[in-house]
């Protein structure tokens, strides 16, 4: 009996005093490796009586197992010590700054834009396009507007140089232009992303660049504008009232937006109106949803049947609506930017105050803004 | 145009105040501009009486005055030289703002006497320019009066007239359309003829388009002089100066009635004949504002026996205007063509009230009522006895009538209105109805539809009552709202702004300098009025716009920008010659650095670009280098073609000469992609993909370090070694470039990770063996490259 307490003594005390993994490593083959005292002890049990077996057994047993678990112990203290002393070591100065990184931002008009086109998709309308550079007939005579009409100085109108044949392009002043390459089927030669026709019913949305030699504070000589057009048999100004109210109402996302509508005149809708937004002007800025002043946004009216006739559609049986409004003024208006000049100056310090993070796409889960 | 509500009481019965005509004329489609109520802004100054006027103790020039007001007898400093004993003149109370002097007055001591008010002067009170000492009132004006009383001030609304309705021109036309609207009742507008003593002597000729018809009357023996009171105040009220009776009585009828007229001196017309043509090349007319115009074949003249004597419908000319001495006095009422008047107002520069009506169509009949109204004034002010009347030419026919389903109006607005309803509004507007039959009156010839009637009637009964009613549902069109083209330049804009460039939308026109440097400038492009000389040519690239953005952002201290912009470019003026280019602009400036890591920005930008193509959906494409456009750098660039032929996109370092050219500091990095250019993949009807087929082998590597040429690409010793195997081989990666020791002169060492991925067996050592010495073949055939030893 002595013999297994000596031994069980002198290894516990070796392997509490062991230093390092290294020298418990060697302890445990010296106790329990293949000729090691313990496995020594193990082996001799085979040559025992089954009375002597009986009585050693358990004891030799339980000294392997109670020398393995310290073994075991000891090598999860040692362990743990070595690791406290790597991760001392390994210790970083994290209020060091990240790597630089550059924050891109949405321009605010192609936001305003993407919830524009959220709000119109959900009402049905697919969007179409059609060139800056235009010719008369698509953007003026097309659209009712009688040649030499003083309706047409009202556009401000940018000329490009006169051809050979002394026709000269324009750029053009309106969205309008492609109203009259949706409902006209007959463009040829036009490339596949400019609206090439469609029959009736319509539902479209335009949004595109737009030019007006006109600048200051509210003008700039580019800027984009959203053409809206639906035709049917059926439809009428009411129509027109709750697609601009309900739009009002959602883009700038409040009940309480209160609108008016007014006569106006466009030589290419009859009858034709303005839609105002009631809002507050005495803080400087500009408060939609308050206040009593009243405030224009968006022109449109019933298409004028000149129109329809002169795009191949007959006023009895179609009639439908069309409106026009300013991406950049509505997104100026809704998140507040006083210059529209600004929008097209590509200051950084600008386009990171007033931009979008990638991620912000307006859609019905998390809603336009 | 500018009226005040008792202007339009002449012709509105109407108890309205000056915001419900303005809400009432918003209502019916006017856009009021302005209102300018002096009246309201002198609402605290009001009339007193000076009492007692002794001398300043401590001033020469100042007046102590004792002063009866309407807040009771005051003590006030005054200045001005006829402050009297006796005299009635306008109180400033202690807080009232002084808009002429733009001061609140507070009650201080001047020169040791407290003034406990002020007298005013009318300049002080903004009603004259200039003025002399305080205003002197009527006696009769009682204490406290209202200045607004004792002036005859009142508001002025400014209004702005869609061009489609000349008739509004007119405060008469404005009557009608507010009596319509339910804000009055309209006043008789008719006008009773003035007949004639005697035959008209002068011979009237027109000619053709240049004004269809003219009508005018001598009127004999008039004395002119200053026009009545009323008739000046009408006129100073809007903003006119009187100048005297004959010249008023045009003014006031033209903003009145909308009639332009002109009076001619008579004893001044030559030839005894006024002929309407136009002008002849060369002929000049030296007009009433003091200019000599230019009278070509494209404006219509008025002519005597003496050549051009006026700019028809323009402008009157000096060598036969009416004078004080002016004793005989013809009096023209013409209808000039619109169109041609108003080309006229263009190459003439000149935009008179004259001009301005008939550019916009006045009412063809009311010529001869107007001149006869004219007459009537004109006899009423200056005497005298008119002659009849001659009317040359004959006017444009009359709008014709128009069948009107009066069904149509619910169809086409959405409004329930009643048959009465409509026809009330109708007739109070001055349309003629028989049965279904409309007539527009002369004054309309803007209405020649059904859909215009619609209008008139919607909008005298108001857009507020018109219905809101949802869209009807239709059927959606599967694919989304957006078009592939469309939904691709999203994906564009947001991917890159997710990789932090910051998008700008820049002008579509630019330099035509620039626009040359970048293949464009040429002259279809050119546009021939630009808004600045700066913005003449339509841009062939956004690259050009984007370096001046980054470097004007450079010039105010952030030149460390990446920047973007997805927008048209154009090769030419025709729809086919617009493209959409993806442009990316990298001013690399990054912060100083604690870890002193920092990647090559050209490699970043190539990453951009690869991770942007890979997001639009575009298939594998060839880098080719060597021949991007002059305006990158010829070692630094790339192009990334679609076959041989499609050019995809281009990237690298801007060329430091155009840099220069743009006034930019340099290096800058950019790409532009052609969107067009990139193939849209098919879109499928049935969504599922393609079943996934994974490997159970895990895939291994081995690197391979070859010896090639300097020159040697390693694009074109990865390709090779990627085609050895396609089922086996996944990828090849470059990982090391070197030059220097143990590489021979002239060489560089290239090391290749392959990724080898097993597909149906682990393969043996004998197996990738072979493999890897089909790669090692393959790139020395390619390139002549030997393997590392």
């Amino acid at each position: 009996m002595t013999d297994l307490t000596k031994l069980e003594a002198e290894l516990s005390g070796r392997i509490a005093a062991a230093e390092d993994l290294a020298a418990l490593e060697a302890l445990r083959v010296a106790a329990l490796g293949k000729s090691g005292s313990i496995s020594e002890l193990l082996k001799s049990l085979g040559r025992m009586t089954p009375d002597e077996r009986r009585e050693r057994g358990p004891q030799i047993n339980g000294l392997r197992d109670r020398i393995a678990a310290a073994v075991a112990e000891k090598k999860a203290a040692l362990d743990a010590a070595e690791l406290d002393v790597r991760l001392a070591s390994e210790h970083v100065d994290l209020t060091l700054p990240a790597p630089p990184e550059r924050r891109g931002r949405v321009h605010p008009t192609m936001q305003v834009l993407d919830e524009m086109i959220a709000i119109f998709g959900e009402m049905g309308f697919s969007l179409a396009e059609g060139p800056d550079i235009e010719d008369d007939f698509h953007n003026f005579t097309a659209l009712n507007f009688p040649p030499k009409h003083p309706a047409r100085d009202m556009h401000d109108t940018f000329w490009l140089a006169p051809d050979e044949r002394g026709e000269r392009k324009l750029l053009r002043t309106h969205t309008s232009p492609v109203q009259v390459r949706v409902m006209q089927r007959t463009n040829e030669g036009v490339p596949a992303w400019v609206a090439n026709g469609q029959a009736p019913p319509i539902r479209v949305i335009v949004p595109g660049r737009v030019y007006r030699s006109d600048s200051d504070a509210t003008h700039t000589p580019m800027f984009h504008q959203m053409e809206g057009l639906v035709i049917d048999r059926a439809i009428h100004m009411g129509h027109l009232k709750w697609t601009l109210e309900t739009f009002t109402r959602r883009f700038f996302e409040t009940e309480r937006v209160v609108t008016r509508f007014r006569p106006h005149h466009f030589p290419f809708t009859e009858p034709s109106c303005e839609m105002d937004v009631k809002c507050d002007r005495s803080g400087g800025a500009i408060k939609i949803g308050e206040g009593s002043d009243w405030l224009e946004i968006l022109g449109g009216g019933m298409v004028h049947p000149n129109v329809l006739r002169n795009c191949g559609l007959d006023p009895e049986t179609w009639q439908g609506f069309a409106f026009g409004l300013g991406i950049d003024r509505l997104g100026a208006l809704k998140y507040g930017m006083p210059d529209l000049r600004d929008m097209f100056a590509s200051d950084v310090r600008w386009l990171e105050h007033y931009g979008f993070s990638a991620f912000a796409t307006p859609n019905p889960a998390t809603g336009l803004s | 145009m500018k009226f005040t509500l008792s202007w339009l009481k002449d012709h509105l019965e109407t108890t309205a105040t000056v915001d419900q005509v303005v809400e009432a004329m918003t209502m019916a489609g006017l856009e009021v501009e302005h209102v300018e109520d002096l009246a309201a802004k002198l609402a605290r100054f009001t009339v007193a009486k000076v009492i007692e006027a002794r001398q300043h103790p401590n001033a020469d020039r100042l007046r102590v005055c004792e002063v009866d007001t309407v807040d009771g007898r005051k003590e006030i400093v005054c200045g001005a030289p006829n402050a009297r004993a006796g005299l009635t003149t306008i109180y400033a109370p202690i807080g009232a703002f002084v808009p002429g002097s733009a001061v609140t007055l507070e009650a201080r001591p001047v020169r040791g006497v407290v003034s406990n008010g002020m007298l005013c002067s009318a300049k002080e009170l903004e009603i004259a320019e200039e003025s002399e000492g305080i205003v002197e009132l009527s006696e009769a004006l009682p204490i406290g009066a209202s200045a607004a009383e004792a002036f005859g001030l009142e508001a002025v609304i400014d209004f702005e007239v869609t061009p489609n309705r000349p008739d509004w021109l007119g405060v008469a036309g404005l009557a009608r359309d507010l009596a319509a609207a339910g804000l009055g009742t309209l006043k008789d507008l008719s006008v009773q003829p003035v007949p004639g003593q005697f035959a008209e002597p002068v011979e009237i000729k027109v000619y053709g388009e240049a004004c269809p018809m003219f009508a005018g009357r001598l009127i004999r023996g008039v004395k002119n002089g200053p026009s009545p009171d009323w008739l000046q105040r009408r006129l100073i009220s809007v903003g006119l100066r009187p100048i005297n009776a004959l010249v008023d009585v045009t003014n006031f009828l033209s903003l009145d009635r909308c009639r332009p007229l002109h009076v001619y001196d008579a004893k001044r017309l030559a030839g005894g004949f006024i002929e309407a043509r136009l002008g002849r090349e060369g002929e000049a007319v030296e007009a009433l504002d003091g200019s000599t115009y230019p009278a070509g074949p494209e404006v219509c003249v008025i002519a005597d026996g003496s050549g051009a004597i006026g700019l028809g419908g323009v402008m009157g000319g000096e060598s036969t205007k009416v004078t004080e001495a002016t004793t005989d006095v013809f009096v023209e009422s013409a209808w000039f063509d619109p169109i041609r008047t108003a080309q006229a107002g263009r190459t003439l520069g000149i935009v008179s009230d004259a001009q301005y009506r008939f550019a916009r169509g006045v009412d063809p009949e009311f010529v001869v009522p107007g001149l006869e109204l004219a007459t009537k004034l004109i006899l009423e002010f200056c005497g005298g006895g008119a002659s009849e009347i001659r009317v040359a030419g004959s006017p444009p026919v009359s709008p014709r009538p128009i069948e009107f389903d009066r069904s149509y109006v619910k169809k086409l607005s959405g409004l329930e209105i009643g048959r009465t309803r409509i026809d009330a509004i109708l007739a109070d507007l001055g349309f003629r109805l028989d049965g279904e039959q409309v007539t527009p009156p002369s004054w309309r010839r803007d209405v020649d539809g059904k859909a215009d009637l619609v209008e008139e009637v919607a909008r005298i009964e108001g857009y507020g009552a018109l219905p809101a009613d949802p869209l009807p549902e239709i059927e959606r069109p599967p694919g989304g709202v957006l078009t592939q083209r469309q939904a691709r330049m999203r994906n564009a804009r947001r991917a890159l702004a997710a990789r932090g460039y910051d998008e700008a939308l820049t002008w579509s026109f630019m330099r035509c300098d620039w626009a040359r440097l970048f293949g464009g400038g040429q002259q279809a492009l050119r546009v021939a009025n630009p808004i600045a000389s700066d913005l003449d040519c339509m841009r062939p690239s956004i690259l050009p716009n984007l370096i001046d953005a980054a470097a004007r952002n450079a010039r105010k201290g952030f030149a460390d920008v990446a920047l973007f912009e997805i927008g048209p470019c154009y090769r030419g003026d025709s729809p086919a010659d617009q493209w959409t280019a993806v442009s990316a602009l990298v001013s690399p400036h990054p912060p100083k650095r604690w870890d002193k890591t920092a990647n090559d920005p050209l490699f970043e930008l190539k990453g951009d670009l690869m991770a942007l193509l890979e997001e639009l959906g575009a298939p594998a494409l060839q880098t080719v280098q060597g021949q991007a456009s002059p305006w990158f750098h010829p070692g630094r660039s790339a192009k990334l073609q679609l076959g041989p032929k499609t050019l995809v996109a281009e990237f690298g370092e801007v060329h430091p000469r155009i840099l220069r050219e743009l006034d930019a500091e340099g290096p800058m990095l950019g790409f532009e992609i052609a969107l067009e250019a990139v193939p849209e993949p098919k879109r499928k009807a049935v969504k599922t993909r393609a079943a996934l087929q994974l490997s159970p082998y895990m895939p291994l590597s081995r690197d391979f370090a070859f010896v090639v040429d300097l020159a040697t690409a390693a694009g074109d010793l990865v390709r090779p070694i990627l085609g050895v195997d396609k089922q086996l081989i996944e990828d090849a990666r470059v990982f090391d470039v070197y030059q220097g020791r143990s590489v021979p002169q002239g060489k560089k060492s290239v090391a290749v990770e392959v990724v080898i991925q097993p597909r149906e067996k682990t393969l043996t050592d004998a197996e990738i063996e072979a493999l890897s010495a089909r790669i090692v073949a393959a790139a020395e055939k390619a390139t002549g490259a030997k393997l590392r030893t």
